[in-house]
């Protein structure tokens, strides 16, 4: 069993969703709300990660993140170590591919709520702010709360992306499903087998706890 | 009271058509009256600052909410609105309590818990604080809204479709209820609806509109003696409006005596009692003109009045009298050949022939209350 691997595919998923769980509230609520020009266009880049082998989104992300990108070398330059191949790298990498996971069930969560139940809020005096942290976000947290535990059980599970973006650095970038395919290689069914299980008890105990999570959700019209 | 009125000009050519320049006082309910789609929702909806339209001036009091020409717009959340919506839209994850606490902003956070306990008991809803919309009945869920709507202390009211998904027991409780808030609010109150029961009971003034365009306006007593309201006609039967009281009472006879400026007529009905204000609405088909006073008939009202105007509409084969019965103007259908055979003209004295069954008895006090202002 590798612990190490466990910790970095853990960090991971905790770390895509405090990343990407922002924009997504901002993006997906914008596309639910909102009619702007290029909405189309928005919604397609959107869902693309959804669609691409992960190993062609690995293969973009890579020469994106590489030393010879004006982001590789910004980074470089900043942080004094490469994007690609880095811990940091590997997150931003699992962010994008997880956009598609956040933004759509984000989106249908506000698309739910009536229309005449946030002009409500507007006549009752709420400003825009106080109208989004009182009313829209406990109306729309099924689809956030979904948001959340599909990036989280995506992430757990990714593996081209891992392996293209991130290589196969021990506490770097490491992944448990990158373990599991690296002791499969070493001919270790053992260690393979217990990291599988283990990959199994969190995906279940994922779906379990959101469950119980959306329940205490109140349905939304009687 | 002038400072509180509330003044609106709304023009627009599209997407929804709208021309309509109307004012409501304060303690007055302006009933906006028309079909379904013909602009009646977005008119409310301008008014609270949700909808923008091309050209409009809104101004509510010293407040200009919106003027088009000078670039004013105040956001919803600026403006002093009370909404009730049609479907309430009430906030599904608070309690009853917790909907009318966010329209509690506005007053200091230690009396807003006791000030919407305070709406809800007013909406008799006290029973029901912690509540969620789903576990509420649509008259309660009614309730709530209207007890939200009130607690941002509006400068003006605005009811869409109040009544529209509730039967008809609990409408005429929620009527009643309404009609009473009015009269101690003293704010300009809009009410929309396509039902006229609505307008009858609650209204003191009428907007009829047509595909956005505002027809007839003004009080509604004499916008309802007008024989030239050709569309009203068409969705409710022209018909005279105008209040009288009980002054007397025959249990043994089942009738009840209704004195009005000018007249009295009498009526079958047992349920009203002496010195009680009543609205009375007379259908104009249910007005019989004689040029003589009638004699041996089975009815008992037979009011002399004078032929005040006469309206031949070329769509429609029947033709409407006004006749003038002391202060109150009476309306008769009757066809153009009766017309022509009694030789009815403007000026002429006839007897205006009511069947005693054809008149609704309302208990209101709403246009005495006007009066007495």
């Amino acid at each position: 069993m590798d612990w190490t691997a466990l910790r970095v595919s853990l960090w991971l998923g905790v770390g895509t969703i405090a990343l990407l769980l922002p924009c997504g509230i901002w993006l997906g609520r914008l596309l639910a709300v909102r009619e702007f020009p290029g909405k189309l266009l928005v919604e397609a880049l959107v869902t693309v990660p959804l669609v691409l082998p992960p190993t062609v989104l690995g293969f973009y992300l890579l020469v994106t993140f590489g030393a010879r990108s004006p982001l590789g070398q910004a980074f470089q330059a900043v942080m004094g170590q490469s994007l690609a191949f880095s811990f940091q790298g590997l997150l931003l990498a699992s962010a994008i591919a997880n956009i598609p996971f956040v933004v759509q069930p984000i989106q249908r969560g506000f698309e739910a709520i009536p229309t005449d139940v946030r002009e409500a809020a507007s006549c009752c005096g709420l400003t825009p702010w106080q109208r989004f942290v009182r009313i829209e976000v406990p109306l729309a947290w099924p689809g956030i709360l979904t948001a959340a535990i599909l990036t989280f059980a995506h992430t757990l599970g990714e593996f081209g992306v891992v392996l293209m973006v991130g290589g196969n650095l021990p506490g770097q970038t490491r992944t448990l499903s990158v373990a599991i395919y690296d002791r499969m290689n070493a001919f270790d069914d053992r260690s393979a087998g217990v990291m599988a299980a283990t990959l199994l008890v969190i995906a279940v105990a994922t779906l379990m706890l959101t469950t119980v999570l959306s329940r205490r959700v109140i349905p939304r019209r009687g | 009271m002038a400072d509180r009125r509330l003044s609106v000009t709304l023009r627009q050519h599209g997407p929804i058509r709208l021309d309509v320049e109307f004012a409501c006082d304060a303690g007055d309910v302006l009933a906006i009256f028309g079909p379904s789609g013909s602009g009646k929702t977005t008119i409310l909806r301008s008014i609270a600052g949700l909808y923008r339209p091309e050209q409009a001036s809104i101004r509510s009091g010293a407040d200009l909410w919106t003027d088009t020409a000078s670039g004013i717009f105040a956001p919803a959340h600026r403006r002093a609105v009370g909404f009730v919506f049609q479907e309430y839209a009430l906030f599904p994850h608070l309690t009853a309590v917790g909907n009318v606490l966010t329209a509690l902003g506005h007053r200091p956070r230690a009396e807003r818990r006791s000030r919407a306990e305070q709406l809800l008991a007013l909406v008799h809803l006290s029973g029901h604080l912690n509540r969620r919309p789903n576990a509420l009945s649509g008259g309660e869920r009614q309730r709530v809204a209207l007890a939200r709507a009130l607690a941002r202390e509006p400068a003006v009211l605005l009811l869409d479709e109040p009544f529209a998904a509730v039967d008809r027991t609990v409408r005429r409780h929620l009527q009643d209820e309404i009609d009473e808030l009015r009269r101690t609010l003293d704010i300009p109150l809009i009410l929309v609806t396509h039902d006229f029961d609505d307008v009858v009971r609650l209204a003191t003034h009428l907007l009829v509109l047509e595909q956005g365009k505002g027809g007839a306006c003004g009080a509604l007593p004499s916008l309802m003696s007008r024989p030239d309201m050709a569309w009203l006609r068409a969705a409710v039967g022209l018909g005279s409006l105008f209040d009288a009281v009980v002054t007397h009472t025959y249990p043994s006879r089942g009738l009840v005596e209704l004195t009005f400026e000018g007249g009295a007529l009498f009526a079958s009905d047992s349920s009203v009692s002496a010195g009680s204000k009543v609205r009375l609405r007379i259908p104009a088909r249910e007005v019989i003109l004689a040029t003589s006073e009638p004699k041996g008939l089975s009815l008992h009202n037979a009011l002399s009045g004078i032929v005040s105007a006469i309206h031949i509409d070329p769509a429609f084969d029947h033709v409407i009298v006004q006749v003038a019965v002391g202060e109150v103007l009476l309306l008769a259908e009757i066809t153009r050949d009766a017309i022509a055979t009694l030789g009815i003209v403007v000026g002429m004295r006839v007897y205006a022939l009511i069947k005693s069954v054809s008149i609704d008895m309302l208990k209101t006090e709403a246009m005495h209350a006007q009066e007495a202002r």
